[in-house]
């Protein structure tokens, strides 16, 4: 985020920080639910600042609780579920749980500038 | 009936699956106005299911270990066909195009799905009030909450609609609810129960596990969805554990440690605990005890630091993962001029507000600048976490805690205080963290005659010793659990 970057110690959340998140969350908050949100996501965050007084140097950070390697497949050519035609009904169920679909394609509104 | 009496009778053909499914469907009709714990009950394909079950038997054949037993299915679980909404509004009208792994195995095992439970919304809460289709209530106390984020699979099995259920625990939403709701609650090591097919909330968390009204039963139900699963990259490669053959094996020679960071007895440790929760630990301690197990004070230091960790990894993890609800491919779509107001707009109608806050306290959490100091320091305690396991189970098989710190509360008393509902996931959060099992058992009533349960911790793939000792607490507590007969 553009405020204070780069600081380990960040301050108290602000309003202004809310809205940025929110925007990047593709989340419209009205000026009430942003205050709301503001005081309860500060209230998070200041119970999370009692892990600062911990000493933390020299920790290896834990992403996952299971030592994980990659997993994979057997290298052999699949198509679908099973065969071609499986697959194509596969298809035709994902595609009728779509809001919109176009010739077995996901369909969405503009995506830059006008319609063509 | 237990569901272990209840598959022997449809197996030795003594019971049919369909007189079973009926009485069950029946509980429901009677009860399911006051308690609300389905989002969806599929009667008319459980009976269906029910006379495959009984074909099966009348043709000399053997249906499986859970042979005609309804089991109830938290609705973040995708069956095919079957509306899937995980509590919320932006999966509106969604049927899965395939089923969950634990749906198959079910079916492998000859069980019935009754239905789909309610849920605080992506399992995000602790009282099941999160719902978009209206909170579920305590089968043992309708103004209070059944638990969360799985309370309708918690308060289906209290109330009797069915004997068996799966949750999802992520931070506490098996154990709470079963905690709250009198029943037995499992989160099983990570990795044990395939994920596929479970909407994901925190990936690095989330487990399957059952509910049930006794041990036994709950080990039944873990023994036939556990095991390996080449579809979950994730899932241990083991078989699943014998769990109902050492049930009754005792604690003889067992070390128990008690937490006391998370049980409110320790000098370091968190407060908030209720006298009542905390006199019904110290018992289950002595019941241990006194049926031969070494039982001792224990301390894992760092696990008073867990509820800060898992409230910014938690919320990191959503904030990714549910990011693919943006009304392009399944549910919800309010529609708008442009593509990424239209993700706006379905996410800004489709998400209650707990979703909401959640994926932007984890938005912010992984932000340039801020990403060290909230989510990199918390992986470290978590690391912190799993080495004061791994040094406590040096000197102990099995650690203990209360399962949450209180009784169930009144409904609509911490909905409004975020930070509040929280704290009730601070014994179980931990377990999570760490990937290891635990699961809370019934043991008493509080002052208020609310149940209690009690923690038992084991370390990863203590699944059998964890189940050994519950199985103790059960019997010192008076048998098998629940409201229901």
């Amino acid at each position: 985020m553009e405020p204070d970057a780069g600081t380990s110690t960040p301050g108290r959340i602000s309003r202004d920080d809310v809205a940025y998140v929110a925007r990047l969350a593709r989340l419209n908050l009205t000026d009430s639910e942003l205050d709301g949100f503001t005081g309860q996501l500060a209230d998070v965050l200041d119970h999370a600042a009692d892990i600062e007084a911990l000493d933390l140097d020299g920790v290896a950070p834990t992403s996952h609780p299971l030592p994980l390697s990659n997993v994979f497949r057997a290298d052999v050519p699949t198509v679908g579920p099973a065969d071609e035609a499986d697959h194509r009904l596969f298809c035709d169920e994902v595609l009728a749980a779509a809001p919109a679909a176009e010739e077995s394609r996901f369909r969405v509104p503009p995506v830059l500038g006008e319609a063509p | 009936m237990s569901a272990v009496s209840l598959a022997g009778a449809v197996r030795s053909g003594e019971r049919s699956a369909r007189s079973i499914v009926e009485e069950h469907l029946a509980a429901v009709a009677d009860g399911e106005g006051q308690i609300h714990a389905f989002n969806l009950v599929t009667a008319d394909a459980a009976l269906e299911r029910a006379d495959r079950v009984d074909a099966v038997v009348a043709q000399g054949g053997d249906p499986g270990p859970l042979a005609g037993v309804p089991v109830a299915l938290k609705d973040n679980m995708c069956t095919r066909g079957v509306p899937t909404t995980c509590g919320s509004r932006i999966l509106d009208g969604w049927r899965p195009p395939y089923d969950a792994t634990v749906v198959e195995r079910l079916d492998a095992a000859g069980a019935v799905i009754i239905g789909k439970t309610n849920m605080d919304e992506f399992a995000m809460g602790s009282s099941t009030e999160n719902s978009a289709f209206g909170p579920t209530l305590n089968p043992c106390d309708t103004t209070r909450v059944p638990g969360g984020s799985s309370g309708g699979s918690a308060a289906a099995v209290a109330a009797g609609f069915t004997p068996l259920s799966l949750g999802s625990d992520t931070g506490g939403s098996i154990r709470q609810p079963a905690a709250l709701c009198g029943v037995v609650g499992v989160k099983p090591t990570y990795g044990a129960v395939s994920r596929y097919g479970l909407v994901a909330f925190a990936s690095s968390l989330d487990q399957i596990g059952p509910f049930a009204r006794n041990v036994a039963d709950a080990a039944l139900l873990l023994e036939a969805v556990a095991g390996h699963d080449p579809l979950d990259s994730t899932s241990i490669p083991a078989s699943a554990p014998d769990l109902l053959g050492v049930l009754d094996r005792g604690v003889e020679g067992l070390r128990v440690g008690v937490i006391e960071e998370i049980s409110g007895s320790g000098p370091t440790g968190l407060e908030g605990f209720a006298p009542d929760v905390q006199s019904r630990l110290a018992e289950a301690a002595e019941a241990l005890a006194a049926a031969g197990a070494v039982v001792e004070k224990a301390s894992v230091p760092s696990t008073v630091f867990g509820l800060s960790a898992y409230y910014v990894i938690a919320p990191a993890e959503a904030s990714s993962n549910l990011a693919r609800f943006d009304g392009v491919r399944f549910g919800l779509r309010v529609d708008a001029d442009n593509t990424v107001e239209m993700n706006a707009a379905t996410r800004t109608a489709g998400f209650g507000d707990e979703v909401k806050r959640r994926i932007m306290l984890g938005t912010y959490a992984l932000s340039a600048g801020y990403y060290d100091a909230y989510y990199g320091k918390s992986q470290k305690v978590r690391t912190l976490i799993v080495e004061d396991f791994a040094r406590a189970y040096q000197s102990f098989d099995l650690l203990l805690s209360p399962t949450a710190p209180t009784t169930a509360f009144p409904i609509g008393e911490k909905v409004d205080d975020p930070m509040l509902m929280y704290l009730n996931d601070v014994c179980t959060i931990p377990s999570n963290l760490a990937g290891h099992p635990a699961m809370s058992v019934p043991f008493g009533v509080g002052d208020d005659g609310l149940p209690v349960g009690v923690q038992v911790l084991a370390p990863a793939n203590g699944e059998p010793s964890m189940f050994r000792a519950a199985a103790v607490l059960e019997a010192a507590a008076g048998g098998s659990a629940g409201v229901a007969p």
